[in-house]
């Protein structure tokens, strides 16, 4: 440790770098992608104006290029949704079923307020999306995080069934549409995924970014070493004395928070909300993501998301309706062989290579 | 108001179901005193260690702590005040590194628990707190595995590391030996004897092994079946002859007992 108090700047930045780099390369390639797709996969036809950049734009807006981005666009809204529930199960502990209602209450937010009814602007339905996912999420946080396990994984279910059934009612139907949902509802022009695909793609990968940053600094922060303390063992981190109430319910809200702006960018990509989006089924695929993934880990719920996204999209193409019995049957061999996810399940591995060739070199310095 | 009083109890019960597991005990503690409590199994001296911490409400009865009634103050703030408490069941962060798990308790006391918008390693001084703490208990040369990696021995003294890092006043210690092998105790005694004399500490220590309590303590509390039996110097329970004749014999022969 005293090494790292007493090293000069330049080499503190060297360290930053190489544990960033795989981000940076990561990121460096998703902000590369609309105009690599268009080069490669985009229709030429759709290039009308010469060469350079703006014709490949304009392929990048078409054909396979087009599709791939949308593609993409899905797996950075579904990553967002898995790294904030992962912040409540990986990080924190909390086995929450109904993580679907802050996703679904964002997207009908968001598509009511911009709706008929309303014709909120985009910055101000995205405003109330937030503040009404801060509300929600304090409320049923402070409601459920009475109860601990499988009573907490009861309670959040039954609270999301509730706004399950309010959006299926036909009550409201003049808000929610009722069992068909909202679809349609008139998404800003600039801002239409049909039309300006590439667009569409950099503002997720904003949220997506910011979303991950925030997330990450949250999980490093003294705040969230005491989430990652009453995952492990929360009377103990009470006895040395945290109020774990409080934690759990930091972790709740920010997770609500950016479950909700996926939701509403999920609403804005598909111009289309369901009662489905609130279902268990949503909160299942999320919890699926994460456990795939890796839990207690950021990277985790992205390449979950990531591989459960291509998975769907293959497996259909291949196997047609019986694809979420492949599908099943693929998850619970992953839950087999690899049971704490992918990222746990390599990082497990590099420790004990780590660990064998550090006492490989203690035994043959004679130690 | 007596200011050596650092806690004392009054009239403390708790009941589980019909069992007296505390049964009125008023117990006063000095301050910078080694009090030892001695008895049997199921004598309720661990439960009457959750009095003191908070981890659980005394059926009637009170606790004063500095003079001030603290008998509904949870156990999170307790911490705060002041006490701290080690386990006789090992009781630490599994799958953090023993750094982390230390780190962790030096972090509660601190003001910078709510600070989730900065980066946990900028705030050194619990790092260092905590490498101290393991150098202090022996632990030094481990602080990266993972807790739960460790030896049965070396948990024991990460559950007295946890304890110290909150730098307390008052050290609960429940039976910090319990189950360790023979030759590492007298180090871990070492470490509570020096953080006692150089620490102006209190400690309340429940030991099974008489042998290791007898030149520590200042005094000693003799309890059976939830009641307190006895107190006094160690020469005194030495010397008394209920405890003598119902205890003093059994626990001798207890020294091998590991729990
Ligand atoms: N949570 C509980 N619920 C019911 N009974 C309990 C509970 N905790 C302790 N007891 C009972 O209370 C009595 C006192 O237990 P306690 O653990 O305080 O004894 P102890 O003196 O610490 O014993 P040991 O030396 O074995 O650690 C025992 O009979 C025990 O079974
Ligand atoms: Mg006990």
């Amino acid at each position: 440790m005293n090494e790292t108090l007493s090293t000069t700047t330049h080499s503190s930045a060297r360290r930053r770098l190489a544990q960033w780099w795989p981000y940076l390369l990561i990121l460096g390639l998703l902000v590369l992608f609309p105009l690599l797709a268009g080069a490669t996969i985009g229709d030429p036809a759709a290039a009308q104006d010469g060469a350079g950049l703006s014709s490949l734009m304009q392929r990048a807006e078409s054909g396979a290029a087009k599709f791939w981005q949308g593609m993409i666009i899905q797996i950075l809204i579904f990553a967002i949704f898995a790294m904030s529930y992962d912040l409540l199960l990986g990080y924190t502990g909390i086995l929450s079923f109904g993580h679907a209602m802050f996703f679904g209450t964002g997207g009908y937010a968001m598509a009511i307020l911009i709706g008929r009814n309303f014709n909120w602007s985009f910055g101000m339905a995205l405003l109330a999306v937030i503040l009404i996912a801060l509300a929600q999420s304090l409320i049923f946080g402070v409601l459920s995080l009475r109860v601990k396990g499988v009573y907490l994984a009861m309670v959040t279910l039954a609270f999301a069934e509730m706004f399950y059934i309010l959006a299926e009612a036909g009550d409201f139907r003049k808000y929610t549409g009722a069992d068909d949902g909202l679809h349609g509802f008139p998404v800003p022009g600039w801002l239409s995924a049909t039309d300006h695909r590439t667009r569409f793609y950099y503002l997720t990968l904003i949220f997506f970014v910011a979303a991950f940053l925030i997330i990450k600094r949250l999980v490093d922060s003294p705040t969230g070493k005491v989430m990652v303390a009453t995952r492990e063992n929360e009377h103990r981190a009470t006895m040395i004395g945290f109020n774990t109430f409080w934690y759990k319910l930091t972790a709740f809200v920010a997770a609500g928070v950016f479950a909700a702006l996926a939701g509403a960018l999920s609403a804005m990509y598909l111009v289309s909300v369901t009662p489905s989006m609130l279902s268990l089924g949503r909160t299942i695929d999320v919890l699926a993501m994460t456990i795939i993934g890796g839990m207690g880990t950021l990277v985790g719920p992205i390449l979950g998301a990531s591989i459960i996204q291509l998975l769907g999209y293959w497996l259909e193409r291949w196997f047609g309706a019986s694809w979420t019995l492949v599908y099943g049957i693929l998850f619970m061999l992953i839950v087999i062989f690899l049971p704490y996810g992918i990222v746990g399940t390599l990082r497990a591995r590099s420790f004990q290579i780590r660990d064998g060739w550090k006492q490989l070199q203690q035994t043959l310095a004679g130690k | 108001m007596d200011d050596s009083i650092l806690i004392e109890t009054r009239e403390l019960v708790k009941i589980f179901g019909g069992l007296r597991a505390v049964d009125g005990v008023s117990m006063t503690v000095r301050t910078q005193t080694l009090h030892t409590i001695i008895g049997p199994n199921g004598a309720g001296k661990t439960t009457f260690f959750n009095l003191l911490s908070g981890n659980i409400r005394p059926t009637s009865g009170k606790v004063f702590y500095k003079g001030r009634d603290i008998t509904g103050v949870p156990p999170y703030r307790r911490a705060h005040i002041g006490i701290g408490r080690s386990f006789q069941i090992t009781n630490v962060f599994p799958n953090l590194s023993v750094l982390e798990n230390v780190r962790l308790a030096a972090q509660a006391v601190g003001h910078d628990n709510y600070k989730f918008w900065a980066d946990h390693r900028r705030f050194h001084k619990y790092e260092e707190r905590a490498q101290a703490i393991l150098q202090q208990v022996g632990l030094a040369s481990q602080t990266n595995l993972p807790a739960r990696l460790l030896p049965h021995g070396g948990k024991r003294k990460l559950e007295l590391g946890i304890l110290l890092a909150s730098d307390p006043d008052l050290l609960l210690l429940d039976e910090p030996t319990a189950g360790m092998a023979r030759e590492e105790i007298p180090m871990l005694m070492e470490v509570i004897r020096s953080v006692r004399e150089t620490g102006k500490k209190t400690i309340i220590l429940v030991e099974h092994k008489m042998d290791l309590v007898m030149n520590v303590s200042d005094r000693i509390s003799v309890m059976h079946q939830g009641q307190l039996l006895a107190e006094g110097t160690p020469l005194e329970i030495a010397a008394n002859p209920t405890v003598q004749k119902a205890y003093l014999g059994d626990l001798y022969g207890d020294l091998t007992e590991g729990k």
